[in-house]
């Protein structure tokens, strides 16, 4: 048991039985979910996005159904809803059909949730994203003779990038807080991390107030990674600023 | 058209083209016809369909029934009018350099990335060789200096000029001009022009929709006035401008002059 008077910097030293590197392993999860769920969310979303425009009647309809369903329904009750109802239903399918059940870990549902999550929120910001391309530019591809995937590739997804990215890092942020849903199903990740931390050691201040600092530099840096991001996406454009070339 | 005694080489035919927009028919049955070497101008007022119809020569719009024909070879078409063989359609409009009102260069890539994008990405020319095309364009253009340059950083005039030698750089058949000018600042017109006047010396297949009358009665070989979706009149441009026959296009010139 630890003192009650034990420093800040004791309580957040390193070694064990210190818990410094508990938070720091509750960060590594919590960015490993947060990456994972993001790259899915933005395969899904590229797909999509081009789906709801370009798709025939019922893609768009199914796409519809998606984004209104998910969008509308609070990650906690579907993160609820994927681990324990889905689980239980899929693996009595397959245990019914002789094959052995998925261990559905956190890290898995997590990702899968805040994935489909995700998908939907970056389908909405990517389909206007391509909206924003000038009409002319894709006409002047087509009548050069691309093909349509070659006009994706060259035109239409450079040209989005730049409208796409604000959004694009909003959603971002927003997927490194939604993490901390996943404490509710006892991942640790860094809510979880610090709740276990704090609850020890009874120094809520000391950790919740260490938990914010690790949540904000993870914004931080990924301001800079994105501003980074958005700028290359900008090149070739004039900007409010008067900036050059 | 050209002079009948040579013989020549038939670039671009356009047979009875139709083409609607819902109920509204804009072009009722419109051809052309194209030798190497022509420059045909197609003049108009707003609306008489002389933008669509050129659109319809590439399938940027899609004709409702007619037959257009590309150095002899037909464009495959389904009884909707729309292309039925993509890869053909693709290949074919590599072969027609198309120029735009609006320039519609590519904001994200600079006037040499622009000009060797298909060259390289889809026609798989070697990208050195396509580099040293497309410089020659851009100094036939008058824009060697602006190959590192963005789009968005050009006047007009310089955007149409590297649009125009983006589209030459893929070695095409014949260009089609939409309006090449109507989107400039008068003083921008007269460097655009003058280019384009310098193809058409070099004996370049050219299909120009413009409102420049007096560059038309220029360059063309053969001006065709459309009026109502229909061709009103046609012929050399000589007898057109000079000797106009219709009342229609009478007036038309009456009041563009």
């Amino acid at each position: 048991m630890f003192a009650l008077s034990a420093t800040a910097a004791e309580l957040l030293a390193w070694s064990p039985p210190r818990m410094g590197a508990t938070l720091v392993a509750g960060l590594g999860n919590t960015i490993l979910i947060a990456l994972g769920a993001y790259g899915m969310g933005l395969v899904i979303g590229v797909a999509g996005a081009f789906g709801k425009l370009y798709g025939g009647p019922v893609t768009k309809d199914l796409l519809a159904v998606y984004t209104t369903l998910v969008r509308a329904v609070p990650e906690l009750v579907l993160l609820l809803l994927i681990t324990f109802a889905a689980k239980d239903g899929i693996n009595k399918i397959l245990t019914s059909n002789g094959f052995d059940p998925i261990d559905f870990s956190g890290v898995v549902a997590g990702i899968v949730v805040l994935g489909v999550v995700q998908g939907a929120y970056s389908t909405e910001v990517l389909r206007g994203a391509i909206q924003s391309v000038p009409a002319g530019q894709i006409e002047a591809a087509r009548a050069m003779g691309m093909s349509p995937g070659k006009i994706a590739r060259r035109v239409t997804l450079p040209l989005m990038t730049s409208a796409a990215v604000p959004g694009l890092a909003n959603l971002w942020l927003t997927v490194t807080k939604d993490t901390a849903l996943l404490a509710v199903i006892g991942f640790i990740e860094l809510t979880k991390a610090t709740s276990l931390a704090a609850g020890t050691t009874k120094s809520f201040l000391t950790f919740y107030l260490a938990a914010g600092v690790l949540y904000l530099m993870l914004s931080l840096v990924s301001g800079l990674i994105f501003g980074r991001i958005e700028k290359w996406a900008r090149r070739g454009q004039r900007t409010l600023a008067g900036g050059g070339m | 058209m050209a002079d009948g005694l040579q013989p020549t080489t038939e670039a671009i035919r356009v047979e009875d083209l139709h083409k609607s927009f819902g109920s509204l028919e804009v072009l009722k049955g419109v051809s052309l016809t194209a030798h190497e070497g022509d420059v045909v101008a197609i003049i108009g007022g707003s609306g008489s369909g002389k933008s669509t119809m050129l659109r319809c020569i590439n399938f940027l719009e899609t004709p409702t029934s007619g037959r257009i024909a590309i150095a002899g070879e037909a464009v495959a078409m389904r009884p909707t009018g729309a292309p039925a063989d993509r890869r053909q359609l693709e290949r074919i409009r590599q072969s027609l350099g198309m120029v735009f009102q609006q320039f519609n260069l590519w904001s994200h890539r600079t006037v040499l990335e622009n000009l060797i994008e298909v060259p390289v990405q889809v026609m798989k020319c070697p990208r050195g060789e396509a580099m040293d095309r497309a410089r020659k364009l851009l100094a036939r253009v008058g824009l060697a200096e602006k190959e590192a340059a963005y789009p968005a950083f050009l006047s007009g005039g310089q955007q149409q000029r590297a649009a125009i030698a983006r589209a030459l750089c893929m070695e095409p058949k014949a260009m089609l001009f939409d309006e090449p000018t109507s989107a400039l600042d008068p003083e921008l017109v007269g460097e655009v022009l003058a280019v384009i006047r310098d193809l058409a010396a070099e004996g370049r297949t050219m299909i120009l929709v413009t409102h420049e009358m007096k560059f038309a009665r220029e360059v063309a070989s053969h001006v065709i006035y459309l009026h109502n979706g229909r061709v009103e009149e046609e012929g050399p441009p000589d007898a057109l401008f000079g000797d106009p026959k219709s009342e229609r296009l009478k007036q038309f010139l009456r009041s563009v002059s």
